[in-house]
């Protein structure tokens, strides 16, 4: 070995980049897709959250008191106890919706269609809040909480690539809220055939139209929030801060949605609430394609510029 | 920082082992900027296959960012990395999963047990069969069988490395990559890391280890990246680089009347000679020189009091390599040519200072009032 002195031939500046360089989600390595390791980084997060109680005991708790114990109160109140004041007014209010739906109330007495106008139209908010909420409040922490907590130096130099950790962290996030909202409905569901059955002549619920909403206009809504709210969470410094600016998309959202759920619970037409929810679906993937690229090495070990 | 820097070129790939030439990591070139700050300038240095590589530097040296250029974490601005032959910036899906890594932060899931961390590494990494026998004889191989249910985020830091390691080993790659893997351990806990660093090389494992710990870097590293400013200094086996810097042995002599010591800088195989307030300092050609030499100054009535042969460490290293670039710095801010020494190797090219210690002997060609070169003191120590 000898010493010499061997100056680097090296452009002064280095700017613009001299290294001819893919964007980061060109490179084959960004294109790589292991379905499995996907969701080994949603069990692993779904882990840590089921962990962490302070978590889920508000998810619990939010779940219930929307899906259960105001439900429960409202109705019973509605259909048990009878107050008439109460039954004339909701009444009167229920003559805004639209002939349409009025016609489809079941129920023969004040009571029992009062009851029945509330469960089925009035509760839409019910199912698009609570996982909107859930899946927001994980979604916000989940990249930036990696970087937080220096997990996130293990994740970059793993083999799984930036797609497989951005879908596996956005199913974690979807999950929670989504199987929230799925449980919840089950018990509304519940609560709402025992309540107000018997005044409608037996189990009415779920209605085609819930159903519609559940499965084909929440879940892209869901998605496409998260999209958004990940590719927050993967820009900004401090879980803080992804929190803060990820409640400036879900309340827009979040309208959004209950505009759309209700018009498809008001019975606009099943074909119209068909053509909305695919084209959710559309902006969804559309959206979460565009969020993959948000997921880079450096922001998940914290230098990126 | 100087855009001239003194390159040992590497011929790390001769330094590995004569039947794998190829070098596991090479880096050519490598700069990576952060907004106006250069974390890595022109960093070239190859890793041999199966030994222990050590990036020695203080901290923001560029260490971290080297590693991560080795794993593709991160895409350098500028130059070319190559692990196992691979660009890990295009093929990192290819290079990541032959890499095992500790960072600096140990990175582990507080929320979950041992097991549970252990158990996503190795899903990540494709450790499909026998998963739960690769985590207990991980576990067992770091000592953390016991706390292995326990939620990480009651574990010290010492278990906390540990099962870092333990995560790092679990699907037996190739290229072991720790950054500071002793870094807020106490010195029972990092002796036994670095027992198992060294135990991991020998099972043919090759191991590239930051750290600005010169003791942690003392005896463990077959290889040496001195670095500083996101820049390599030197590059070679310690061995290599103390016989480029101090290519004779050093010995110290101290006697009741020092002046009569002046005389040996006549002896046969004196290479050089210097007082100084401890006693002084020659370099031998041969240090089997040294019972012939202590035996003539006896006879002619000298009272020795210290006969000391030097062996530098890689502490005198580190600290003459980092003085000299400091100067070397120095004269390029001012606009001159770096001085050199004037001595030379027999391949002609300039040799490196001299220097017995940290702050005792300073390098030849130091642009300091202390700096006197060796050489020549010798000769002014024979006229005196």
């Amino acid at each position: 070995m000898t010493t010499a002195a061997v100056p680097h031939d090296r452009p002064a500046s280095l700017d613009p980049p001299a290294r001819p360089r893919k964007k980061a989600h060109r490179t084959r390595a960004a294109r790589q897709f292991d379905r499995r390791r996907m969701w080994v980084v949603t069990r692993t997060d779904l882990r840590q959250l089921i962990q962490s109680k302070d978590y889920w005991i508000p998810m619990v708790a939010l779940g219930s008191l929307f899906f259960l114990v105001i439900p429960t109160i409202l109705l019973f109140t509605i259909t048990r106890i009878g107050d008439i004041n109460v039954v004339q007014k909701a009444s009167q209010a229920l003559q805004i919706l639209p002939p349409s739906a009025q016609a489809k109330i079941q129920g023969a007495t004040p009571q029992g269609r009062t009851a029945y106008a509330l469960a089925v139209y009035l509760f839409a908010p019910v199912a698009v809040v609570v996982p909107l909420t859930i899946s927001t409040a994980v979604g916000a922490a989940t990249l930036v909480g990696e970087r937080e907590r220096g997990t996130g130096e293990f994740l970059a130099h793993s083999p799984a690539s930036v797609r497989e950790i951005y879908l596996g962290k956005l199913l974690a996030s979807f999950v929670p809220g989504y199987l929230t909202t799925l449980v919840g409905f089950g018990t509304y569901s519940l609560v709402v055939n025992l309540i107000v059955g018997p005044d409608v002549g037996g189990w009415f619920f779920p209605t085609t139209e819930w159903w519609v909403m559940m499965l084909w206009i929440i879940p892209p809504f869901l998605l496409l929030t998260l999209s958004l709210v990940l590719r927050l969470s993967a820009r900004v410094k401090s879980t803080a801060a992804a929190q803060q600016a990820s409640g400036l998309i879900t309340l827009p959202l979040i309208g959004i949605a209950y505009s759309q759920s209700t018009g498809t619970l008001l019975g606009n037409g099943s074909t119209a609430a068909w053509v909305l929810g695919g084209a959710a679906w559309l902006l969804a993937a559309f959206s979460l394609h565009r969020g993959v690229r948000s997921v880079t090495r450096a922001r998940l070990l914290g230098v990126a510029q | 920082m100087a855009d001239t820097k003194t390159v040992m070129p590497s011929e790390p790939a001769g330094d590995a082992a004569p039947d794998d030439p190829t070098p596991i990591v090479s880096l050519r070139g490598v700069s990576h900027r952060f907004g106006t700050v250069d974390a890595l300038h022109d960093l070239s240095f190859d890793v041999p296959t199966g030994r222990i590589t050590v990036l020695l530097g203080p901290n923001g040296a560029g260490k971290t960012t080297a590693i991560r250029a080795i794993t593709g974490a991160l895409s350098p601005t500028w130059g070319v990395v190559r692990t196992f032959g691979l660009d890990p910036d295009e093929d990192g899906h290819l290079v990541r999963p032959r890499c095992g890594v500790v960072s600096a932060k140990p990175a582990l899931y507080d929320r979950l047990s041992g097991r549970d961390n252990l158990a996503y590494a190795a899903a990540l990494y494709g450790v499909t069969r026998d998963v739960d026998r690769h985590i207990e004889v991980a576990a067992a191989r770091f000592g953390i069988t016991d706390a292995i249910d326990a939620l990480v985020g009651g574990y010290s830091t010492g278990m906390k490395t540990r099962l870092a390691l333990a995560r790092s080993v679990l699907h037996d790659p190739e290229l072991l990559l720790f950054d500071e893997p002793t870094s807020g351990l106490d010195p029972e806990s990092s002796y036994a890391v670095l027992d198992l660093i060294r135990e991991m090389t020998s099972e043919g494992h090759t191991v590239v280890m930051c750290t600005h710990l010169l003791a942690e870097a003392e005896g463990l590293a077959d290889h040496v990246v001195v670095m500083e400013g996101g820049t390599d200094l030197v590059v070679g086996s310690p061995m290599e680089l103390t016989r480029r810097f101090w290519p004779h042995p050093i010995v110290t002599l101290d006697a009741e009347d020092p002046r009569l010591l002046d005389r040996v800088a006549s002896f046969p195989g004196v290479e050089g000679y210097r007082r100084d307030p401890s006693g002084v300092r020659i370099e031998l050609d041969d240090l089997r020189r040294l019972p012939d030499m202590v035996a003539s100054l006896v006879a002619d009535g000298v009272r020795l009091t210290r006969v000391e042969p030097h062996e530098p460490t890689l502490e005198d290293l580190y600290f003459t390599i980092r003085r000299q670039a400091g100067a070397d710095r120095s004269v390029d801010n001012d606009g001159g040519a770096p001085i050199q020494s004037g001595r030379r190797d027999r391949a002609g090219q300039p040799l490196a200072p001299i220097s017995t210690g940290h702050g005792e002997l300073p390098p030849l060609g130091v642009a300091s009032p202390s700096a006197e070169p060796l050489a020549r003191t010798v000769d002014e120590g024979v006229a005196r």
